[in-house]
């Protein structure tokens, strides 16, 4: 019962991850109709930018603060340069596009970082285990996570549901004539909100960072899951967005958990081994099949012209 | 419309490198240069490139020229840069292989061709057994060596009962049947990861804590063994479930690893304190070329695996057409390896030391590897019997 | 049908020409790797065209196309390892599977449009990476050796670099023809008229649906050919070549050399994987140039390397 609270948590701990990831993509994707594969190297950035910038500091929160500024102040420019002239392309330019610009970043980051990878050590207040509840002990630094992925998502919410920038983010995903039509600055908007996602991909990929090192490359496995999320919750749904990903790391977690202890009391022990991390991996994308083909916009459609 | 017949021209032109054959030795070497994993091939580059400095960059009197190929990690890129090698520059001999799967991919095309390959890292069973063939030689060892090793380790440690974790490709797979052959306790439970993508171990850990093992053994190379030492410290099991690895820490996860190696054990043919007077050259030469780099068991492997090609070409006088002449002079294994003199078995694995390392501060304060004891000597792989090679 | 002398009708017949004297070519320089890299870029020039007709003609963007290249690779290294190395068993089955593979997650993707779209055919593509993967009996993730191509009595030798060259070379041509014909059949203005306006077709008659699916099926299949001819010209079959990237590279090929144009996914095919070969023989930084350019493709050159050169005139 215990091991199943531990891995819950793990579940829950990649679940929020994967939300805050999923979280700006879904913002661009549904308010400017744009496809960004290049998301992931945003992720990416942000730990690089984070890697350097406590190395420089010498501390863990404020390195942190200063990757997460560059990361927005980079996505906002890589909008103005590059991004924005894609806006009402057809879906498949944009892919092709930001395709070019994952081969982009990931060469650049080897030229300028090198192939190695960086460490990101953490400050030594995290990096013990804690005991949530008798018996259970849970690393420090993944209960952070937990706790600063919710005020993140409670920080979301309160913007998009309670202020003005909520209200034209919410207006733009449900009718984009409509905001130009009232004589808002759309392109400013445009370059806030895509900004703010790629601060969303950063701080995602700087707290992943001491847990899986700062690599080339990072952001191209786990960019798939995030629009499995995206597409599961309805593109444009924060809250969708919310409940698919935290989804998502259970069902990721849990199955590779417990379901290589159910296919052995099937199959040999060897084909057990060698199927189940197989079949795990596949769990995600079979919920996403089957919630498409039951609501073919995902659980909760963002209202559509 | 100029662009286009220009390109095609120019494709043409790059294409159509003639080949020259007869003056130069030519070498190909196929290892991982893009990718979260280039670190390990830009290493295994390094020292090969080394082994051709202090060779006076000739073999047997004629000039060498080596054509360094990415794999990617791939293995269908790297049985197609195979291809290139053979056909296109038609090398005498290839080296390199990090990856037994790409190995394993690119086998075919290299033994059809009857050209010599050199595994400088990779060693799956296969290769070993059933696969091995008269044109492939290796200078590394046969995958479940180094885990066998710590398994007689953990053994001489009186440890009872162990959880195995690894990665779902043919390494890992090999990595965890070689511990389990000589571990004498118990092993309480075995998890395969997604490779390369899953790096988050959280579930695997939980279980391993759960299942009241005594110990734990792993085998994560490059980036993901920095990945699972940073977790297996941070969940606090390092103060309760002590860790037995086979290439999990080495030089080039040591500076990402940090402190978290320390106390870790590992298994090795070769670590860069072997006291013989070719290691002392290979090292401090290595670190005055490479300033701030330290050399690898993989650059050591590549650094033999040039030597080994040059006692061939030195034999035949440096005519490579002679390739029985080559394979018998290759078979015997006449040069001065790194890790000390070792022979091949039949199946061109070679029967050497396995040595226990472990992670010490060295007198710069640095991390650095030292071996502390030899856990096995002349050990000959599991698979030879299966190779018909006699 | 007239072929009027334009700039694109030139440079097709430059390109038809050229690749059928590739291997007198490569026969008089004695360069063989030329023409193992143009028999892997042929085969993936039939795959990309296949993909051409759902995405270009029928508007349907699979995401999942890379999956019908593993199922027919499997399907002949499958049939190898267990003993049947007849290409007239291998080769009907591997495009029996990927026909049937087609027409079920079709059936079950058509419901879905757009993203949604994509996202689907995407998942279906990555299970079935995963599924093979799983099978540790024909290799799991590491993949599969094939020590025989498939044989086809004395008809042809597979082994022959030339005769498989110019094997390949006659499949994409008739993948081409047949594609051809069916887009300027009814069957195929049908499709294409789905493509642009769906309400309209629906309302004169039409169950888009069903046309939409014969022609993704057909699609699919073709794919599986490409795919059993690729296990053949590696001798090698690994899940790889199933992988979301690998549907991506199929993508890039088709937009490359221009999306609804007939002949466009054989350029693209061949200008993408020349320029792979040739910029990492220059540099190991190769993606940091094809990455802009890219993008730089995408700004500018609308309709891709076709489109750039149907706006040509000339004279």
């Amino acid at each position: 019962m215990l091991v199943l609270v531990e891995q819950s948590l793990n579940g829950l701990q990649f679940g929020l991850l994967l939300f805050l990831l999923a979280a700006g993509l879904t913002l661009v994707f549904g308010i400017m109709d744009f496809v960004n594969l290049a998301h992931g190297s945003l992720y990416m950035m942000g730990a690089y930018f984070a890697a350097t910038f406590v190395a420089w500091t010498g501390s863990f929160v404020l390195g942190a603060l200063l990757a997460l500024g560059a990361t927005l102040l980079l996505g906002m420019a890589l909008e103005f340069i590059a991004l924005r002239h894609l806006y009402g392309r057809d879906h498949l330019d944009q892919v092709l596009a930001t395709f070019g610009l994952i081969l982009f970043f990931n060469d650049a980051v080897r030229l300028i970082w090198g192939p190695a990878g960086l460490a990101l050590p953490l400050p030594a207040w995290l990096t013990v285990p804690v005991q949530i509840i008798p018996g259970v002990y849970y690393p420090a630094y993944r209960l952070s996570i937990i706790v600063a992925a919710l005020a993140v998502a409670a920080l979301l919410y309160v913007v998009v549901m309670r202020t003005r920038l909520g209200m034209l983010i919410r207006a733009g995903a449900s009718n984009r004539e409509m905001i130009g039509a009232l004589g808002i600055n759309i392109k400013l908007l445009f370059t806030l909100v895509f900004g703010l996602g790629a601060a969303l991909a950063g701080l995602a990929g700087l707290m992943q960072a001491p847990i899986l090192t700062v690599q080339i490359g990072m952001g191209e496995n786990i960019l798939i899951l995030a629009f499995v999320i995206i597409v599961i919750g309805g593109i444009g749904s924060i809250r969708g967005a919310f409940l698919a990903a935290i989804f998502v790391g259970m069902i990721d977690t849990l199955g590779r958990a417990f379901l290589p202890d159910l296919l052995r009391k099937v199959l040999s022990g060897a084909a057990a081994s060698t199927a189940a991390p197989a079949l795990s991996s596949m769990l995600i994308y079979l919920l996403m099949a089957i919630v498409l083909v039951v609501r073919p916009e995902g659980l909760f459609p963002a209202a559509r012209r | 419309m100029k662009t286009a017949f220009w390109l095609a021209g120019a494709t043409v032109l790059a294409l159509a490198q003639p080949a020259v054959a007869g003056d130069t030795i030519k070498i190909g070497f196929v290892s991982t240069f893009s990718g979260p994993t280039a670190v390990i091939g830009n290493d295994m580059r390094n020292s090969f490139e080394l082994a051709l400095d202090h060779l006076g960059r000739k073999m047997g009197g004629k000039p060498v020229e080596v054509i360094y190929e990415d794999d990617g990690q791939k293995p269908d890129v790297g049985k197609q840069k195979t291809e290139k090698l053979v056909q296109s520059d038609k090398v005498d001999f290839i080296a390199g292989y990090i990856w037994s799967n790409v190995l394993l991919a690119s086998l075919k095309t290299a033994v059809d061709s009857q050209t010599f390959l050199i595994s400088a890292n990779a060693g799956p069973s296969q290769l070993a057994g059933e696969l091995c063939s008269p044109y492939v030689f290796s200078t590394s060892w046969q995958n479940d060596q180094t885990p066998q090793a710590m398994g007689v380790y953990m053994n001489q440690k009186g440890v009872k009962s162990v959880f195995l974790i690894g990665p779902n490709y043919a390494a890992g797979k090999d990595m965890l049947a070689g511990v389990k052959s000589t571990f004498k306790g118990e092993v309480v439970g075995e998890e395969y990861t997604v490779w390369p993508s899953q790096l988050d171990f959280s579930a695997e850990l939980t279980k391993a804590k759960n299942s009241k093992a005594e110990s734990i053994f792993v085998f994560y190379p490059g980036a993901a063994g920095v990945q699972f030492l940073n977790q297996y410290a941070q969940a606090g099991i390092k103060a309760q479930i002590p860790l037995y690895t086979a290439f999990t820490v080495d030089e080039l996860s040591l500076p990402l690893q940090k402190d978290n190696a320390i106390g870790i054990p590992g298994a090795q043919e070769w670590v860069n304190d072997l006291p013989n007077a070719e290691n002392k050259k290979f090292v401090e030469d290595y670190r005055k070329k490479y300033p701030g780099l330290r050399p690898t068991y993989y650059g050591a492997q590549a650094y033999d695996a040039a030597q080994l090609i040059n006692s061939a070409v030195i034999a035949v006088k440096g005519d490579t057409s002679k390739k029985d002449a080559m394979k018998a002079e290759m078979e015997k294994a006449n040069f001065k390896s790194l890790r000390g003199p070792f022979k091949y078995g039949n199946n061109h694995i070679p029967i050497q030391n396995f040595y226990l390392q472990d992670v010490v501060k060295d007198a710069d304060g640095q991390l650095s590897l030292k071996t502390v004891a030899t856990i096995v000597k002349d050990d000959q792989d599991r698979f030879h019997d299966k190779c018909p090679m006699k | 049908m007239t072929f009027p002398i334009t700039p694109r009708n030139i440079v097709a017949a430059l390109v038809v020409a050229g690749l059928l004297l590739l291997p007198l070519y490569s026969q008089l320089t004695g360069n063989i790797f030329i023409l193992t890299l143009f028999t892997r870029i042929v085969i993936f020039a039939l795959a990309a065209s296949s993909l051409n007709l759902i995405m270009g003609y029928g508007g349907m963007m699979s995401f999942g196309h890379a999956a019908y290249l593993g199922i027919g690779g499997y399907a002949v290294g499958i049939l190898a390892f267990e003993g049947i190395g007849s290409g007239f068993i291998q080769w009907p089955v591997a495009l029996a599977v990927s026909a049937l593979f087609a027409l079920v997650i079709g059936a079950l993707s058509l419901r879905t449009r757009g993203v949604y779209f994509i996202m689907i055919t995407l998942a279906f593509a990555q299970m079935a990476y995963y599924i093979v993967s799983g099978m540790s009996r024909y290799g799991g993730d590491d993949g599969l050796t094939i020590y025989k191509r498939s044989n086809f009595g004395g008809l042809i030798n597979l082994s022959n670099r030339v005769q498989f060259y110019y094997l390949c070379l006659g499949c994409l041509f008739g993948g081409l023809y047949l594609i051809w014909r069916i887009i300027n059949s009814r069957f195929g203005l049908v499709v294409q008229g789905v493509r642009s306006n769906e309400q309209r077709m629906q309302a004169i008659g039409f169950h888009a649906n069903r046309y939409r699916l014969v022609c993704f099926v057909i699609a699919g299949t073709i794919c599986g050919l490409s795919g059993a001819l690729l296990a053949n010209n590696t001798d090698f079959v690994s899940p790889a070549v199933m992988y979301w990237t690998r549907s991506g590279d199929l993508m890039v090929m088709v937009i490359l050399g221009g999306m609804g144009s007939l002949f466009g996914p054989v350029i693209g095919a061949i200008v993408y994987l020349v320029l792979e070969e040739l910029l990492s023989q220059f540099t190991e930084y190769w993606a940091m140039i094809m990455g802009p350019l890219l993008l730089l493709i995408v700004l500018f050159a609308r309709g891709g390397i076709m489109g750039l050169l149907g706006r040509l005139r000339l004279g």
